[in-house]
């Protein structure tokens, strides 16, 4: 029997107390894509950069092609031919294509005979594996499918047989997801090995021969993808079974909550990026607006939020008129008006992450009673809230005075979602509410969420997840360069039609 | 190396030994500057800790300017929690001094205790002025406070000049300094003190501002952990997207910091005034400003770090003017030097050792743990 090209043997791993990888074996053929699927923090990366040299195991054996060798940096994995494509790409912005894969491997002082001779063998590379990609273009031209296949090509001209993507269609549009995957068929095709690290069961199903899935730093099986099915693999990767379709009534619709009469928004360059947009959500709706990222979304919501100046239109809440171009009530006063916003990104604009728990467990509500009282805060009163309110959204550890950036990511939007679920707000606006969280958390968030809409409130829900708008919205609008292009009742629209809106095609 | 589990080193380890051994560091490689400079390291410390400990003016003195460091330290560390770096604590300090002079003259028919209310709220007044222009010009313009205030230093001392050469100097005598203050309005020194149990000391500096200066720690430590202001300052500070986000203006908040920050240093205004000089001399604030901003680094922005830090200065202050007089090879620079190897040390190289440190307790503790 061949022996596979790659072979893991009772890799531990340990960073202080957490053992990220427990005796973890896997086997990985020639010619095949091989994913590997857990929650985040289940140990996927850690394993995969113990492959490509970023970290040393403490323990275990890596053979490859049956023999073992030893990964003390990135450069003696490129040498054994192992290639990573990382999450957040690694190259030179202002540099051109060309300039970044040579990047370290230029061979010449003054370019010439090398560089001529790199050109023609990336070109013929690119031939070969269909990437389409123009040598000369600058990165910071490039979308972002196109930086990740500058990425892939970079791997293979420094000779990779064995390819690592993690969570390679993260920041991809539906359509470049396709590409994507083509390339990464033809590469199989001409023998190459990839594995892929993803939380996405269906790209598993979709593109992979075998599946390995890891949960808490073990691995928990391996079987080939034919033999398996969703259901089966996402209640490995969670140790019970899950609801991937969310149970829900139907909504009972009452009164128009939220208002967006003709509405239009500047980004900060002064470029128009919501153009005349009207939405009304009802009483005991969700509504979903669904888009490719960079359509407008951002700035929409920004502008709904009151954090973002309105350049023409009105809003209303509860029939009453609280935003045009000359007055704008902010965050605060919509706050208290029953506004609640779950921003898009929880680090950048949801919470302060060097603050303790509980001092973000009341952002933006710190000047309300009970918790502060003339200005001085109410530290008692603070902390037994807290302690409530983390108990009732199970946001672990359980303790108040952690510093915000020691919870993981799906603890961190739970902190995010009880801090503004727990008003009972009427209108609540969610970004990407389960953008980077676990499957677990992300069942419990869309569960509160349906909860919310059946005690009445009006929801609008963005994101770029087309399962999460297709299993949570009643009605779907979708936006394409700033405007509305189509609205569609949940029940009677298909995810290829979304899609097709969402590129703009129809 | 792996990385040390944050939430697992015990906080005596993080605020307590790292420093210490920064500091013991910064020591021994000054130590070795003392003898390369021909001195005796050793006898140099036994200058330094009789000079500062060893007699009771001596510790007198290293109080005094603990005074000072405190109320430079606290300054810079408000407006640090709001991400400002207010370099300009010399300045708002030197007008917070005009504050007081001119309160104590012109409310001098009022009764003692009212004049010195006053002039303490004169001091934080005309130092949170001096704040002000350049919080203003971030807020509005994102001109830099960083520039702004390094500027306002430079105005400040010219229009100090200005004023004490032209228009309030003391035309009886030739130096840039006003007339003094009336002797019932000067501060009780802990000389005065002395005398009420009957102990005759000479002169020291030490006066009761050094209680003020406890006071303002508690202040700061209350303002900022306690208040919805410093809450708000803190998130500004860490997070302006988030605050904007939870309703809070960063517009408001930058310009409160700054002159809460500026206030805190008009109040060496108060020490040196009415507790030291009784007038204005020209250059009062004599660099105490800047050296606030090393107190305020070392103490890690943290009224309770900051009172050691500036205790420590304290010393290296007076007990380095005890070696300066003994060693004739060991300049006042020297000391200038000393300061800015601790600085190296606990500010910039803070954590060159940290993570060893850090795991060296935390492997010590899971062992015994699990023995």
């Amino acid at each position: 029997m061949v022996s596979p090209i790659l072979e893991l043997e009772n890799i531990n791993k340990s960073f202080g107390h957490v053992h990220a990888n427990k005796n973890i074996n896997l086997k990985i053929n020639k010619g095949t894509i091989h994913g590997i699927i857990g929650e985040n923090g289940a140990g996927k990366s850690t394993l995969m950069s113990i492959v490509f040299g970023l970290y040393q195991a403490n323990s275990g054996k890596i053979k490859i092609n049956g023999k073992e060798i030893n990964l003390r940096s990135p450069k003696d994995s490129i040498i054994n031919g192992i290639g990573m494509v990382h999450q957040h790409f690694m190259l030179v912005e202002n540099f051109t294509v060309l300039e970044n894969i040579i990047l370290g491997f230029e061979g010449e002082l003054v370019f010439g005979k090398n560089l001529e001779k790199a050109k023609k063998d990336l070109k013929n590379l690119c031939e070969t594996y269909k990437l389409n990609i123009d040598l000369n273009s600058t990165i910071s031209d490039l979308s972002v499918g196109f930086r990740q296949r500058v990425e892939i090509l970079k791997s293979l001209y420094r000779g990779a047989e064995i390819l690592i993507l993690d969570e390679p269609t993260g920041v991809l549009t539906p359509q470049e997801v396709d590409e994507l995957f083509k390339i990464l068929r033809s590469l199989k095709e001409e023998g190459k090995t990839i594995v892929l690290i993803t939380h996405k069961l269906i790209e598993i199903m979709d593109l992979t021969n075998e599946v390995s899935v890891m949960r808490q730093g073990e691995m928990v099986g391996h079987t080939k993808t034919e033999n398996t099915n969703k259901e089966q693999l996402a209640e490995m990767m969670v140790g019970r079974s899950v609801l991937l379709r969310l149970d829900k009534n139907d909504s009972k619709t009452g009164d128009v909550l939220f208002k967006v009469e003709d509405l239009s928004v500047k980004d900060d360059l002064q470029v128009i990026r919501v153009k005349n947009v009207n939405l009304e959500i009802r009483e005991g709706e969700i509504l979903g607006l669904a888009g490719v990222t960079g359509n407008g979304q951002t700035e929409l919501l920004e502008a709904l939020s009151g954090i973002r100046k309105v350049e023409s239109g009105e809003i209303f809440l509860d029939g009453n008129k609280v935003s045009d171009n000359q007055n704008f009530l902010d965050p605060r006063e919509l706050k208290e008006k029953g506004l609640a916003h779950v921003p898009e990104d929880r680090q950048r604009m949801g919470l302060v992450t060097d603050f303790k728990a509980y001092e973000n467990l009341i952002f933006g509500y710190h000047d309300q009673q009970p918790f502060s009282k003339s200005s001085i805060l109410k530290h008692r009163d603070i902390i037994t809230h807290s302690k409530k309110i983390m108990e009732e959204y199970d946001v672990r550890p359980q303790s108040p005075n952690l510093i915000t950036s020691n919870f993981s990511g799906g603890n961190q939007q739970k902190i995010i979602l009880s801090r503004e679920l727990n008003e009972n707000p009427k209108v609540l606006l969610v970004g990407q509410p389960t953008r980077g969280v676990d499957i677990g958390a992300i069942e419990f968030i869309h569960q509160r969420l349906i909860e919310m809409r059946d005690r009445g409130a009006a929801i609008l829900l963005v994101s770029v997840e087309l399962d999460e708008i297709l299993s949570l919205s009643d009605r779907i609008v979708v936006m394409f360069d700033g405007k509305i292009v189509g609205e569609r009742e949940n029940k009677n629209v298909t995810d290829r039609e979304l899609g097709l809106l969402m590129a703009g095609v129809v | 190396m792996a990385p040390v589990d944050k939430s697992k080193v015990p906080w005596w380890v993080s605020n307590l030994i790292v420093p210490l051994v920064n500091l013991t560091l910064a020591l021994l490689v000054s130590g070795l500057f003392i003898f390369i400079a021909g001195e005796n390291p050793y006898q140099a410390v036994r200058l330094i800790i009789y000079g500062s400990f060893g007699y009771i003016e001596g510790f007198a003195y290293t109080l005094y300017y603990t005074t000072n460091f405190i109320f430079t330290g606290l300054a810079f560390a408000v407006a640090f929690h709001c991400r400002l770096f207010n370099i300009g604590g010399e300045g708002q300090a030197y007008i917070g001094g005009l504050g007081v002079f001119l309160v104590a003259v012109n409310f001098s028919f009022l009764p003692v205790p009212m004049v010195w209310l006053l002039s303490i709220a004169g001091a934080m007044v005309f130092g949170a002025a001096w704040a002000f222009i350049p919080a203003y010009l971030q807020a509005t313009r994102g001109s830099h406070v960083v520039i702004t205030t390094i500027m306002f230093n430079f105005i400040a001392a010219s229009l100090m000049v200005f004023l004490l050469v032209d228009v309030i100097r003391d035309t009886a005598q030739m130096g840039p300094h006003t007339v003094a203050l009336p002797k019932e309005q000067w501060f009780p020194s802990f000389k005065d003190f002395a005398a009420l149990f009957g102990i005759k000391i000479r002169y020291s500096p030490l006066n009761i501002s050094f209680l003020l200066a406890i006071a303002a720690s508690f202040f700061v430590w209350f303002l900022v952990w306690k208040t919805r202001w410093g809450y708000e300052m803190r998130a500004v500070g860490h997070n302006t997207q988030a605050a904007i986000y939870a309703g809070i203006s960063p517009y408001k908040n930058i310009i409160i910091a700054m002159c809460i920050s500026g206030g805190l240093a008009g109040l060496l205004g108060v020490n040196e005034i009415l507790g030291v000089h009784h007038k204005i001399v020209a250059g009062f604030p004599a660099g105490y400003g800047f050296t606030g901003i090393a107190v305020a680094l070392m103490g890690r922005n943290h009224p309770i770090g900051i009172f050691p830090a500036a205790f420590l200065f304290g010393i290296l202050y007076q007990g380095g003017s005890e070696v300066t007089f003994d060693m004739p090879n060991i300049t006042r620079y020297m000391f200038v030097a000393v300061q800015g190897v601790i600085i190296l040390f606990s500010g910039a190289l803070e954590n060159l050792f940290r993570p060893q440190i850090e795991s060296f307790f935390v492997n010590r503790l899971n062992i015994k743990a699990s023995a």
